[in-house]
């Protein structure tokens, strides 16, 4: 089943290809038709998930080059399920809104989101790790050639600058996976790539360090963690709609995800070691993206540095290392992907409609098309974390959870619940409030029918998971508990005599964590 | 013995609270989709209609409060992660039932009164979409039984706060209003985010994990005193934005920028009354901690008095409310500061009568004079409004604590336990009692120099001022029934369950009187000043013209803090930008990538755009880095 939903894409990329060119309309509705039905298969998922287990569910499993012992490994745990989801979500929405802004090669367009769209499920669902690679730089190819091909004026620059950054990561990860197969070798006597029986291997801590470091670049670019974010708002600006959207709501939780997945339980003493840098990373891209999206005249790098801010607080709650932490953090990936998804939608319907997305150019919308402006409100309320909608959840548990580790990483943290209001509501008073001054805007018409259909479906899991995240929480929660119980076996026991509010909710987790160890 | 109340207390499980939130967002939901297609009609009826409801069941809900217990009503876990569970479940006790009473009470009245204020406004619906929205969010926050689900309350009123400030959006100065005070309250929220997460892991390092306010009375003894003072310090802060005090007062005043009857729900029945309802909610904390006790009461008598000076020489009639609000919640605090929770509640609902009355009162004046708010071009309305006169000189007595009216008894309670408390101090005292003598004479002048005297309005302003309709002016007659009788509710035994027995303070003559006379002196200063010697108020303000001046400008607070705090972020945050992100960061990317690209070969190949030649030549050599791991 979990093939099905990678592959569903891939097949109808294929069947494009015999479409002629002519058939616009057709191209599009067989494109939206695969992505609908590879959502309704993610949704059986869901379903038919268990959510009392770590283990790896739906697990397909055979050897793929034997030689080398690389397996098609694939599965899904309370840590990829919702990614799965919100891959799956996303797609139908980038493909029915480019239904009215894509005019330009729409069978080439469809066939890379499509491509897409495999690599980017594969990445989440790969056990094996040469597999997650190939379906890595999978990732890659497409996305560079959306934003190179429908893409604004400067798109070659932003495709390169795109593809060298997360390339040059991406060259020193393989190495890694390449050393941990050679250790594999060296200590049990056979090559595997395979997920779990890495995890056995005995890594001494300074060669930890290396690998976890080989890791976390490419991770971290993808992320992006400051200061490796300078990729990110040129993508965006000069990425087509559909492409800003997968960007930001999928591409960069690859990165997240990949440091939960792979380089924290791998490498969990190199994790250990690595919090201090990481988490003061973290806090500073939460400060700095709010401070220079504050600053931004163009409604696209506005967006796209709430992204480094955000995706800064995701950082925090991971390596937090505590369950209230990280799930925050998984939360956090998923709101992003939903109210940054959409705000990237937002910006393109108006962009589509006057081919500008400076700030100035715009103010008073308000009167002109209420339901956008209603919208929009929504959203950015997701987005800075209004209580009752999904933001806050995830920013709650994350700053709880790093207040917990650190309690200056969740002083600071907070900061950048205040700044994310102050940008975001700045910048909507000049779009939405205040006279209509541009005479242009005055022919603005407001969302259309398919345009709504592509922002229901947000809203309302906005809403959903503000007011009732629990069974969103309690499927995460097994997942995070095992791959947390993996990293904290490697540190060190705190001195018990030590006072201090941190330590004393940690040290119950390592009691837990050394009882079932001992079993 | 205050931290066995709760453990001991009869609490009774029950399913209907949760109405008393649903009805007005039910209202919401219908102003939103039904609202610009049913009519203004049907709106007028469902929007105060539903907080009626919700009156009705807060009432049921007061009937059968078991004595000296609580009502709870759990609806389904909210959030669960890790070792935080947090239900949303609603809870009433003595305190939640003033609370309710007065948020549907007053907010009723209001709603009915925004029927008549906004009868020729086109965004009605939208108006009353928000106005619901404000009540449920209110009543979310005094009803939630733990730390949670008071701050999705807290917030959510914070939001309205912006959506009603900002109501006239196309006015670039409203909007901006609106923003800043969402901005304020997040910068107190923030604070408000830390105590509650130094709550959660000092009990969880104790072994209890839990948000809610029954289990963290019971547990509050484990914790240090230190940790109290702290946890209790960072939530003040978070009091101090919603309730606008020092330093996060700045949003109210601005805040009049919304219609008048949204003031009057901001001043008195929801949003302001938030901070002070949590302390009085998290008093056995609060009572742990006397140097955070120490904080709130210093803080709450300076801004009483700092905020009372600049009121006495504004012109807005609104805004001279506003100062009056931040003042009347100086008072608050400086109660709950002293130990004295009951009287710091008893003001609020004092308070909640006649400053709705006021701001009311005030939209009547507004509206008979086309939309005037300096009352510089007012006077003489009193033979031409005389309910709304008469209804707003009993608001003032009633402030300004004149004997036998609703404030007279709050405010005196207040200072009497201000000298009479443990917590409690002399100068406080002294400083009160001179606010007590500013706040009666700057409302006296208010009401001398717009009701009095001869009409400075223009003519075919005066020729067009009328008294209110009957929608407007009925609740301003129920408010002054209160706030003439408001002080004879017994609430300080009714909230005795909650704060613990209280022995009535005995306290010298000298004490027990002097704010009345000071509030008597400035009644008859103001007399002088307006009504007998006019020319005596420019007199006065030449002689003191520099002090004038600081308080005519709301001693430039608002300057200060546009100029060391707001412009250097943004000028901080453009160079982060200009220079930081795009010249030394992105610099170094591109500065290392040409210099790649002039010395090597493989970047001059990257740089054809060729990426399917780059992606071959990756492969075969992951290939061959692999086969020689192998060999």
């Amino acid at each position: 089943m979990v093939s099905a939903v990678v592959f569903i894409p891939l097949c109808a990329a294929l069947i494009l290809l015999f479409i002629p060119r002519e058939e616009e309309e057709i191209t599009r509705r067989v494109a939206f038709g695969a992505t609908v039905l590879t959502f309704l298969l993610s949704l059986l998922l869901l379903v038919e998930f268990q959510s009392d287990t770590a283990d790896f569910q739906f697990v397909e499993r055979f050897s793929w080059i034997e030689d080398f012992g690389i397996q098609y490994a694939v599965g899904i745990d309370g840590i990829s399920l919702f990614l799965v989801l919100l891959t799956t979500l996303l797609m139908p929405l980038v493909i029915l809104s480019s239904w009215d802004d894509i005019h330009k090669r729409v069978k080439e367009y469809l066939f890379f989101f499509l491509l897409l769209e495999t690599g980017m499920i594969g990445t989440f669902v790969a056990l094996d790790l040469f597999l997650f690679y190939v379906f890595w730089e999978v990732v890659l190819i497409p996305m560079s050639f959306l934003i190179g091909i429908w893409g604004g004026p400067r798109r070659i620059y932003a495709a390169l600058k795109f593809l060298l950054y997360t390339m040059v990561g991406s060259l020193l990860m393989l190495v890694a996976i390449l050393y941990l197969a050679y250790l594999h070798h060296a200590q049990y006597g056979t090559v595997t790539f395979d997920l779990l029986q890495l995890h056995k291997l005995t890594i001494p801590p300074e060669t930890q360090i290396w690998l976890f470091a080989a890791f976390a670049l490419s991770f971290a670019i993808k992320v992006p963690l400051f200061p490796l974010h300078t990729w990110l708002p040129d993508a965006h600006v000069e990425a087509p709609t559909g492409g800003s959207v997968i960007l930001a709501g999928v591409l960069l939780k690859m990165g997240t995800y990949g440091f939960l997945r792979f380089a924290m339980p791998l490498f969990p003493a190199a994790a250990h070691a690595a919090v201090p840098v990481i988490m003061a990373l973290a806090v500073i891209g939460i400060i700095y993206g709010a401070l220079v999206a504050m600053v931004q005249p163009d409604l696209k790098k506005l967006v796209a540095y709430s992204s480094v801010s955000h995706l800064g607080f995701v950082m925090l709650g991971l390596f937090a290392f505590n369950v209230e932490g990280v799930e925050g953090a998984l939360y956090q990936m998923l709101n992003h992907g939903l109210s940054t998804g959409a705000l990237f939608f937002l910006v393109g319907v108006i962009y589509e409609r006057r081919h500008t997305r400076l700030i100035s150019d715009y103010g008073g919308l308000w009167k002109q098309v209420p339901v956008y402006a209603a919208v929009f409100l929504v959203v950015l309320l997701s987005s800075i974390g209004l209580p009752g909608l999904n933001g806050f959840v995830g920013e709650f548990l994350i700053l709880l959870g790093a207040f917990g580790a650190n309690p200056w990483a969740g002083v600071l943290g907070v900061s950048g619940v205040v700044l994310g209001a102050v940008y975001m509501l700045w910048m909507y008073q000049r779009v939405m409030f205040g006279p209509l001054r541009h005479v242009e805007n005055t022919k603005l018409t407001d969302l259309s029918r398919r345009e709504v259909a592509v922002f229901v479906p947000l809203l309302a899991l906005m809403l959903v998971m503000g007011m009732y995240p629990k069974p969103f929480l309690i499927r995460m929660e097994k997942s995070v508990e095992a791959t947390l119980a993996r990293i904290q076996l490697a540190r060190p026991l705190p001195d018990p005599t030590t006072p201090g509010v941190e330590r004393a909710g940690d040290r119950d987790a390592i009691q837990e964590v050394s009882h079932s160890a001992t079993d | 013995m205050e931290h066995s109340h709760a453990a001991l207390a009869t609490v009774h499980a029950v399913s209907y609270l949760r109405f008393i939130v649903l009805f007005p967002l039910l209202g919401v939901l219908f102003n939103i989709f039904a609202g610009p297609r049913v009519g203004r009609r049907a709106i007028n009826l469902v929007s105060p209609g539903v907080v009626l409801l919700s009156f009705f069941f807060s009432f049921a809900a007061l009937l059968q409060l078991p004595p000296g217990g609580a009502l709870v009503d759990t609806v389904y876990t909210w959030i669960t992660a890790g070792r935080l569970q947090v239900d949303f479940a609603l809870r009433v006790d003595p305190l939640s039932a003033t609370m309710i009473l007065i948020v549907t009470g007053v907010g009723f009245l209001i709603h009915v009164y925004s029927t008549g204020y906004m009868a020729h406004d086109e965004d009605v619906a939208r108006y009353f979409a928000y106005l619901n929205l404000f009540t449920a969010s209110m009543l979310l926050l005094v009803l939630g039984d733990n730390l949670l689900l008071l701050f999705v309350g807290w917030e959510g009123v914070g939001l309205c706060s912006y959506l009603l400030i900002g109501f006239w959006y196309t006015d670039d100065e409203k909007a901006s209003a609106g923003k800043k005070a969402f901005i304020v309250n997040r910068i107190g929220d923030a604070g408000f985010l830390l105590g509650i997460f130094l709550l959660f892991w000092s009990l969880g390092a104790k072994g209890v994990w839990t948000l809610s306010f029954a289990e963290i009375q019971t547990h509050a003894g484990l914790l240090a005193v230190e940790t109290v003072t702290v946890i209790c310090l960072l939530l003040f802060v978070g009091a101090t934005g919603k309730s606008a005090q020092i330093p996060l007062y700045v949003w109210l005043p601005d805040a009049m920028a919304g219609p008048t009857p949204v003031s009057a729900l901001i001043h008195a029945a929801t949003m302001v009354t938030a901070g002070i309802y949590m302390i009085a909610r998290l008093h056995f904390l609060y009572s742990m901690a006397p140097t955070a006790l120490a904080v709130v009461a210093i803080v709450g008598a300076l801004t009483a008095f700092f905020a009372a000076t600049i009121a006495l020489v504004q012109t807005d009639i609104k805004r001279v409310l506003a100062y009056s609000t931040v003042s009347q919640l100086g008072y608050m605090f400086l109660g709950l500061g002293v130990g004295a929770y009951s009287a710091g509640v008893f003001h609020l609902m004092t308070h909640a009568f006649f400053k709705a009355l006021l701001f009311l009162g005030a939209g009547s004046v507004i509206h008979a004079m086309s939309d005037e708010q300096d009352i510089r071009r007012m006077g003489g309305l009193k033979t031409k409004m005389p309910i709304t006169y008469g209804t707003f000189l009993v608001a003032c007595l009633a402030i300004a604590g004149f004997p036998g009216l609703s404030g007279f008894f709050s405010k005196d309670l207040i200072l009497e336990e201000t000298v009479a408390s443990p917590h409690g101090s002399v100068v406080l005292w002294l400083i009160g009692t001179l606010t007590a003598g500013l706040t009666a004479f700057y409302m006296f002048r208010l009401l001398f120099v717009t009701f009095w005297g001869e009409t400075r309005a223009p003519h075919e302003v005066a020729h067009h001022i009328h008294e209110s309709p009957t929608v407007m002016t009925m609740p301003l007659v129920l408010l002054a029934v209160l706030s003439f009788i408001g002080g004879y509710f017994t609430l300080v035994p009714f909230l005795a369950p909650v704060f613990g027995g209280h022995h009535p303070a005995h306290v010298s003559a000298l004490v027990k009187y002097l704010p009345t006379v000071a509030g008597l002196a400035g009644i008859g200063l103001a007399y002088q000043m307006y009504v007998r010697d006019p020319a005596m108020a420019e007199r006065v303000a030449q002689r003191y013209a520099a002090v004038y001046r600081l308080l005519l400008n709301k001693y430039y607070v608002d300057e200060l803090y546009d100029r060391f705090v707001v412009q250097p972020v943004v000028a901080a945050s453009q160079w982060l930008w200009r220079v930081w992100d795009t010249v030394i960061i992105d610099g170094t990317v591109n500065g290392t990538a040409q210099t790649v690209a002039a010395n090597g070969l493989l970047l001059r190949l990257w740089q054809t755009g060729n990426v399917q030649v780059y992606a071959l030549s990756f492969l075969l050599g992951a290939m061959v880095i692999l086969g020689y791991y192998l060999w």
